[in-house]
């Protein structure tokens, strides 16, 4: 495995040794030296052509946990905003050397095309509408900690699915690993196609929220992205929130056991209450720290080894 | 370079390939673990401040069974754990990545204690540099030594075990393969 693009590069067998390693690289969390060696020497390019907190801050940290030496780059401080093509810069950046390149970008399959003009790994941190592995392998592992084995689990994903990267790349990595998967969503924010895609990969679609809500393990709520919204999706904030959002009523009608994810940053008020976004059984935080073990994982896998895994 | 542990090339479990010779039975693995357990004791003065730690995948059951043993001479539990190295390998560029083993420290870490560390097989030694820097990570043991089943020799590091089961001439060549009942239902150690 030299990049991570998507989900569906991995086979579930794949999935669950990143998983399985993160558990290790989890405890490395609780040490007073958060600190291993496997990395040295390797250098890493967090490349950053959109804003990030939370993928940002841990690839990096889970870069240097590991002891490699890891550089941040955003697109407005580099020689793109002089006019220079994402090409040209990526290849200057290759020609220096770097091991890695972690890519956020705007345009659905930037560090695809990337990954054809480099010699150094690409990990795909989240392209445009399309897809963010890194996402969806920490909800898997988290949901994986809270639930046991996912394999028949029933896992709701609700909101904003038409502008969703976080989607595309968690019904992959849920399904790979066996859940069953609801998709939850106005029929103006539901993928168009969305049915003849059901059919054949083997989830179900539902515009009633409260309808799904009590047979699922566990609800996951994305944001609604305004910033890729070129129109009208719904007629009011307050009109999306009673129908869709995850309101102090609809957490009463959850199973005991059910948790709750949400891959950040929240709309508090709009798709998850404060109610559900601070409730016990919120996994919102868990998913952050399972964030930087994730990744240390994935920089494990695809920098440590040559040849197959074992 | 070589890999730094001789004897997972062959993933458990598995009974030993046909041939090789066997020069360890159940029987001398049990006396030799009771002969390591006295030893511990006696070079501790007690078990007072003793944490055994196991390196995966067989030193772990290993040092349980040291456990045991010391147990039944003292009358009182020592501390287990385990430490994976995977991280903490030097030939992990070389290598095929694989999974790390769970990491598990005892309740009162490992700062000021006595560290054992228990392993399978001696060789070239860097498995055991590993786990010195890997501990380095955890704490600060007032003294660690090192307990191994076998030492087939050929080191690589000036590293010496302070307790071995058996002393095992070999050439490179020869594979040493150690085999637990609870891991690989077939106990013993055998050469090829």
């Amino acid at each position: 495995m030299k990049h991570l693009l998507s989900i569906a590069d991995l086979d579930p067998q794949e999935i669950t040794s990143i998983l399985d390693t993160a558990v290790s690289m989890h405890e490395v969390q609780d040490r007073q030296v958060k600190k291993l060696p496997t990395l040295r020497g390797r250098t890493i390019i967090n490349f950053f052509f959109e804003d990030s907190t939370r993928t940002r801050a841990s690839f990096e940290i889970a870069g240097k946990w590991m002891s490699a030496d890891t550089i941040n780059l955003t697109g407005k401080g580099t020689s793109v905003s002089k006019g220079e093509s994402l090409r040209d810069t990526v290849l200057t950046i290759d020609a220096m050397g770097v091991d890695m390149m972690i890519i956020r970008h705007p345009a659905s399959g930037a560090p695809a095309q990337i990954a054809d003009w480099v010699d150094c790994s690409i990990v795909n941190a989240g392209d445009g509408t399309h897809e963010h592995p890194s996402q969806a392998l920490l909800d898997a592992y988290t949901l994986r900690r809270a639930l046991g084995d996912l394999a028949g689990r029933h896992v709701a994903i609700v909101g904003d699915l038409t502008h969703s990267r976080v989607l595309r790349s968690n019904l992959l990595c849920l399904r790979a690993l066996g859940a069953h998967v609801t998709l939850v969503a106005p029929p103006t924010l539901m993928p168009s196609g969305v049915t003849s895609w059901a059919a054949a990969d083997g989830f179900d679609v539902s515009y009633d929220l409260d309808d799904v809500l009590p047979r699922v393990d566990a609800v996951m709520m994305l944001r609604v992205q305004r910033e890729r919204m070129s129109g009208g999706y719904f007629p009011t904030a307050r009109e999306y929130a009673v129908t869709y959002g995850l309101t102090p009523r609809r957490l009463g009608l959850l199973q005991d056991h059910a948790v709750i994810c949400h891959p950040g940053p929240m709309n508090r008020g709009l798709e998850i209450s404060a109610d559900a976004a601070d409730a016990a059984r919120s996994l919102v935080l868990d998913q952050v720290s399972a964030g930087v073990a994730v990744r240390m994982s994935i920089l494990y896998h695809l920098l440590a080894g040559e040849g197959d895994a074992q | 370079m070589s890999p730094a542990r001789e004897p997972e090339t062959a993933p458990p479990p598995q009974p030993p390939d046909h041939g090789g010779r066997e020069v360890l039975a159940s029987d001398d693995i049990r006396r030799a673990l009771k002969r390591i357990a006295h030893e511990i004791l006696e070079g501790n003065k007690g078990h007072a401040d003793l944490v055994l730690l196991g390196i995966p995948t067989r030193g772990v059951p290993l040092a349980h069974r040291l456990a045991e043993a010391v147990e039944a001479v003292e009358g009182t539990t020592v501390p287990v754990g385990s430490l994976d190295i995977t991280m903490y390998r030097d030939d992990l560029r070389t290598q095929p990545t694989r999974a790390p083993e769970p990491m598990s420290v005892p309740r009162g870490g490992i700062d000021g204690k006595v560290v054992v560390l228990v392993d399978d097989v001696l060789y070239s030694g860097r498995t055991v540099r590993a786990a010195l820097d890997s501990l380095a990570d955890l704490g600060r043991p007032s003294a660690v030594r090192l307990a191994v089943l076998v030492d087939r020799g050929h080191r690589e590091l000036p590293i010496r075990a302070d307790y071995v089961g058996k002393n095992l001439p070999t050439s490179r060549a020869e594979r040493v393969m150690v085999r637990l009942q609870d891991l690989d239902g077939v106990e013993g150690v055998w050469i090829a």
